[in-house]
């Protein structure tokens, strides 16, 4: 490109200044909160939230609506969670669970991303695949437990082939909506820039259908998390670490509601966690920087 | 009406050339297409022929649906010709469209970058060098900003940044202001022709907008509709900068007018 010459045949006075002007007024201002400000206005509800219900919980319990066996005061409850901790097996119970939750995922992550751009992008493989795909994501995955103790025996690996199969079909589901919703000028601008196959998959396709993946990742996460506590719940094997599933059904046998209570509370606070700390802030990034988020006041 | 010289506002002897001695920046020769194979029915483009000298400022003008926009898709090579051939010896041309098209994960800055990565300029030059082109387009400021907290005008002049990253001597423009604001709209009309003038660029700018024609274009082209060809074209010697308002601006634009409308009469006796 040229270099700049002194602009002397066209000096259109103050062009400048008007341009600055207009921008001036329509910029958009960043607006930000004091993180006091933040919390009172984010995290509040919800404490509120989990007060109240205590609080009706404790109301069911001292108006003798249940029997004690079948309703528990919260803090019965809460004893029985810190005396399993101290036996150790709350915490055996979570990071067996999360272990296998997570490593399953990630699995799920590579399979589900490779057969979703393989689906989205050929059409002969797209026409014959993506109502299979449908139609998993619909199934529960659960009904694959009885299937996987046959072939895996109880190990982890039926836990793993459950997981797989509750979180790969949403996983590449979500990634072929979010290449479907690429609008087709991002890909013609993309051709102008210069962009060829690959580079054009890293720095227009991916990025541009990055909000349908993540929605197909939570997803994913969220199938995968509960075809886990299925699997834990029905293939129980002492050999196999005790985990949450198996956390609960151990509350079940010995008929002691405030231990049921306990692991459903854990199962609750571990997808809660997960949400908060993956996706939550993922997701509000995602959002923020395509001015996609609408922060409601 | 012949092909006119560079307009006073171009006569610089110090302007450096493009690389080609070919005599013309873009050459459509005898360009058709159809998007159906069915013979019976009027191509979109039939045997237009159009060339485009160096640094000229060429506007096309036409009215809705006359091919325009295919046009430009076919020069930037978008898609194929059905038959003839095109040009361009400086190798591919830089397109703008109407709406800015800007990638949405990426900040301003990062838009003018990505298309100098593409490009296969090296990481150390990259950040000086989109500072520069951001500067050209008055947003010096702007490298952080994201797409979103832009006005519709900063948009388009970030992908203005985007189109010159691309350093091709060609730059294809789709009706780019057709979208914004008519005070936005002449102080940008003001950027590119000192843009253009600062710039060894030839640009092919499309819009269905008379004045906006005679106000940017060195050259108005008049294009018939269904099918598409060159129906007029018409010197425009008033100096740059001109202003949009001006009664010579007016004055041609107003003779343009007459034959934009007859063409489109003669649509309405079928």
């Amino acid at each position: 490109m040229a270099t700049t010459k002194p602009p002397a045949a066209v000096p259109a006075p103050g062009a400048g200044d008007e341009l600055a002007g207009l921008d001036a007024l329509s910029v958009v201002r960043r607006e930000t909160e004091s993180l006091p400000s933040r919390l009172r206005r984010k995290a509040l509800p919800p404490l509120v939230a989990i007060v109240v219900a205590l609080g009706v919980w404790e109301l069911v319990v001292l108006l003798e609506l249940k029997p004690a066996y079948a309703v528990p005061p919260p803090s019965e409850v809460w004893h029985t969670l810190t005396e399993q901790w101290a036996e150790g097996n709350v915490q055996a119970a979570v990071t067996n669970s999360l272990r296998r939750g997570v490593v399953g995922f990630l699995a799920s992550v590579v399979i589900g991303t490779v057969i979703g751009m393989i689906v989205a992008r050929v059409r002969p493989i797209r026409t014959a695949i993506k109502p299979i795909l449908t139609g998993l994501q619909i199934m529960p995955s659960v009904a694959w437990v009885p299937a996987a103790i046959i072939w895996f025996g109880l190990s982890d690996a039926t836990y793993y082939a459950v997981v797989l199969l509750g979180a790969v079909p949403s996983i590449a589901i979500g990634l072929i909506s979010g290449v479907d919703q690429v609008p087709p000028l991002f890909h013609r601008v993309g051709r102008v820039l210069g962009a060829r196959r690959l580079s054009a998959v890293r720095h227009v396709l991916l990025p541009a259908a990055f909000p349908g993946y993540l929605a197909g990742l939570k997803q994913g996460w969220a199938f995968s998390w509960r075809s886990l506590m299925a699997a834990e719940l029905i293939a129980i094997s002492p050999e196999l670490g005790l985990g949450l599933g198996g956390y609960l059904d151990i509350g079940r046998e010995l008929n002691d509601m405030s231990w049921v209570l306990s692991g459903i509370f854990l199962i609750l606070v571990v997808g809660i966690a997960v949400e908060l700390i993956v996706f939550a802030p993922l997701e509000r990034r995602m959002l923020r920087n395509r001015g996609l988020l609408v922060e409601s006041r | 009406m012949a092909a006119t010289n560079l307009s006073p506002a171009r006569q610089t002897g110090d302007r450096p050339e493009t690389t080609t001695d070919t005599g013309f920046a873009v050459r459509i020769d005898k360009v058709s297409k159809r998007f159906d194979r069915r013979t019976d029915t009027p191509p979109v483009l039939d045997e237009m022929s159009l060339d485009v000298a160096p640094g000229e400022f060429v506007a096309l003008l036409g009215a809705s649906g006359c091919g325009k926009s295919t046009l430009l898709n076919l020069v930037a090579g978008l898609e194929p010709v059905t038959s003839g051939r095109i040009e361009v010896p400086g190798g591919p041309a830089a397109l703008m469209f109407q709406e800015p098209a800007l990638f949405p994960w990426l900040t301003a800055g990062r838009n003018v970058e990505l298309a100098l990565r593409l490009r296969g300029v090296p990481r150390a030059d990259r950040r000086a060098e989109t500072q520069r082109l951001l500067e050209l387009v008055r947003l010096g400021q702007s490298y952080q900003t994201r797409i979103h907290e832009l006005s519709g005008g900063m948009r388009q002049r970030v992908a203005l940044a985007r189109a010159l990253a691309q350093n091709a001597p060609v730059l294809l423009m789709d009706e780019p202001f057709g979208a914004l604001d008519a005070i936005t709209r002449d102080l940008l009309h003001d950027e590119l022709t000192r843009i253009w003038s600062e710039t060894a660029l030839s640009i092919v700018f499309v819009t269905h907008n008379v004045r906006e024609a005679v106000r940017l274009g060195q050259r108005v082209v008049l294009m018939s509709s269904r099918p598409g060809r060159v129906v007029q074209e018409w010197a425009v010697d008033i100096p740059q900068p001109r202003r949009i308002e001006a009664p010579d601006v007016a004055h041609l634009a107003g003779v343009i007018t007459e034959d934009l409308r007859e063409e489109i009469r003669r649509h309405g006796h079928h």
